[in-house]
């Protein structure tokens, strides 16, 4: 009698490690499920165990007592949520990746075998290396503009906003509640051939220090690679420009006066006090720029030609027009590998925990 | 001299920001215009003259105008649903001192940190190799849930960060249930950062383009119709639609402003008051 009462006390003072192991079961469970790493009777048996692990953490927390219920408590929070993530965002992933090593059957199958076909991935790199490289150019090049352009635009608001700050702050996000398609196709509107911007450049004689600065293409500014990444810089603008500003506004404008009370002139005080302490910011901005800007295809399908093309274009042909979804699958695994390593190498150089 | 050439520095960047500005507001000063504009032939890409007919019948295209309702449903559906996940993981995060939590913490960036192209393939690659759903409004509603949870779970947690859950243990001392203590002292705290982050996720969902494309099937969501519709015509009415779009949300925003600041300038009068008591 009292042996079950102790053991009791102990799996109940332990009930944390008992949520958290049921949290990860049940969430291994799932993406064995979703992503087919059992099969026939198997399902059943792992559908029982998960069954099983979140019915006994259900009975600890009705039977455990006040202390058990509180340490299982932040687990039971968490787990509708992260059970989602498992089943629709972890799954996905592995099924992604056993895609991209299958091969199909017949032309006309849409039955796939895995069979480590790594061959998908040399197809992938052979035929759609321009495609990778244009993704990750462009949307360099878009980051840095967005830098260029997002800094300083944050940088008046914090500082010199006063009490308009706010106002201001809307009108930077109110261009971003009209849809993002919409706003790309009146960017194609504004760059036509014979639309405003071409014609005001023509008039004024702008044209050849842009066609110089290969800009312009022919006289042409719209399906040229500096549209795109125009469209790519517009559309990702606000993912850079309010992570600066949120850092800028943290800071103590005390620290900028005692700088200028330290003889330190308004350029160097920006560079030793404003700068330094906005780097949390850029840091954010960057990766929620470049991310999106790197798998995007609208603004490459809109605004640019054939030979601008960007490897999201290519995933989004290959899995819906030829639906071949091994290739598909393959550079969209490169994509997500090599961003990911990227962002990794970038937060080991300028990391800060703050990225959230 | 120096100060000369710093208060001419201070002029230029006013300036740039300023046509920081008017860049951000071309395209939508384009979408606004034309959307008064009576189109010869199917683009409405070109000038031609001025009318009120398309803001007249704002809903004649009936194919968008089903593509846009079907996208509040699901905006409607899958914030409901991604709000209640997001926000209990954020409460759980604020809340709680437990194991784990760092992970949890990596996790939910994740999402954030992969090209939405990835999430949307992958998801596609999920129900190709199943029986049970078919590609429709279910397979866009799950898409939709699965990259809100972690955009609610982080605003809202950044929103009840300062919060002081000692309040909780006050009610209870004082007597409460635990039912009423969230009823009445917990859950209206925590409100107004579930409101904003149920409102970003609405925003989202309405928005999404290419996560719905790979999870979409036959259904025609409003970015999606738009987009289809794009090779063909594009009708004023999208310029009409999507401007009713924008000047709402503004409105919204405004509002949200103008309670924002009413609310701190009651704050401000309370605390006098308390401090003209105390002096008595």
């Amino acid at each position: 009698m009292t042996e079950t009462v102790v053991r009791r006390n102990r799996i109940a003072r332990n009930a944390d490690r008992v949520g958290m192991s049921a949290m990860i079961i049940a969430s291994v469970c799932l993406v064995a499920l979703g992503a087919h790493w059992v099969s026939g009777p198997m399902v059943s048996v792992v559908v029982l165990v998960l069954v099983l692990v979140l019915g006994s953490v259900l009975g600890l927390a009705v039977t455990g007592g006040p202390e058990a219920r509180r340490l299982l408590a932040p687990y039971g929070l968490l787990k509708p949520g992260m059970l989602w993530l498992a089943l629709f965002f972890l799954a996905p992933v592995w099924s992604l990746l056993r895609i991209s090593l299958s091969t199909k059957e017949s032309r006309f199958s849409v039955q796939y075998n895995f069979s480590w076909a790594f061959q998908n991935y040399s197809t992938a790199f052979r035929d759609f290396g321009k495609q990778f490289e244009h993704a990750f150019v462009y949307a360099a090049i878009a980051t840095i503009l967005t830098i260029l352009i997002g800094y300083p635009l944050a940088y008046v608001i914090a500082f010199r906003g006063g009490k308009y700050k706010n106002i201001l702050l809307g009108l930077v996000v109110i261009p971003f509640f009209t849809s993002y398609l919409i706003r790309t196709i009146a960017w194609s509107t504004i760059l036509a051939d014979r639309g405003v911007v071409v014609r005001v450049l023509h008039a004024v004689g702008l044209e050849n220090v842009f066609e110089w600065m290969h800009i312009m293409d022919n006289g042409k500014l719209l399906n040229t690679p500096a549209a795109v990444i125009g469209g790519l810089t517009y559309n990702f603008l606000p993912f850079m420009l309010l992570p600066i500003y949120v850092s800028l506004e943290k800071i103590d404008t005390n620290l900028v006066n005692a700088a200028g009370d330290l003889y330190s002139n308004a350029s160097r005080a920006f560079r030793k006090v404003v700068f330094p302490l906005s780097i949390p910011g850029v840091f954010a901005g960057t990766l929620l720029t470049f991310i999106p800007a790197a798998g995007d295809f609208v603004n490459a399908q809109f605004l640019g030609n054939p030979n601008t093309t960007m490897i999201g274009n290519s995933i989004q042909d290959q899995f819906l027009k030829q639906n071949n979804y091994p290739v598909a699958s393959a550079m969209a695994a490169v994509l997500m590998v090599s961003i990911a390593t990227l962002v990794l190498l970038y937060t080991r150089i300028f990391g800060t925990e703050d990225l959230a | 001299m120096m100060r000369k050439r710093t208060k001419y520095g201070r002029y230029a960047l006013n300036v740039f920001a300023g046509l920081g500005l008017v860049y951000l507001f071309a395209p939508i000063f384009f979408i606004v215009a034309f959307s008064f504009n009576k189109p010869k032939g199917n683009f409405n890409i070109a000038w031609q003259s001025f009318t009120f007919d398309n803001w007249l019948h704002p809903f004649a295209e009936q194919s968008l105008t089903h593509a846009l309702w079907k996208s509040l449903e699901i905006a409607a559906v899958s914030t409901l649903v991604s709000t209640i996940l997001g926000s209990l993981i954020a409460v759980a995060l604020s809340r709680y001192k437990f194991r784990g939590s760092e992970g949890i913490n990596l996790f939910l960036v994740l999402p954030l940190t992969t090209p939405e192209i990835v999430l949307g393939s992958s998801l596609a690659t999920l129900f190709l190799g199943q029986n049970f759903i078919d590609f429709g409004m279910t397979t866009i509603i799950i898409a939709h849930i699965m990259f809100q949870v972690s955009f609610v779970a982080l605003t809202v947690r950044a929103r009840i960060r300062g919060f002081d859950w000692t309040l909780e243990q006050a009610a209870q001392d004082l007597g409460a249930t635990p039912v009423r203590t969230f009823m009445k002292v917990t859950f209206p705290l925590i409100l107004p950062g579930i409101l904003a982050a149920a409102l970003l996720a609405f925003a989202l969902s309405i928005d999404d383009f290419i996560i719905t494309f790979f999870n979409s099937g036959p259904v025609q969501t409003f970015p999606l119709q738009i987009y289809g519709a794009s090779r063909v015509r594009i009708p004023p009415q999208i310029n009409v639609l999507a401007s009713m779009i924008l000047f709402l949300s503004v409105a919204l925003l405004m509002t949200g402003t103008i309670a924002g600041m009413r609310k701190s300038a009651e704050k401000q009068a309370t605390a006098k008051k308390f401090n003209l008591l105390h002096r008595k």
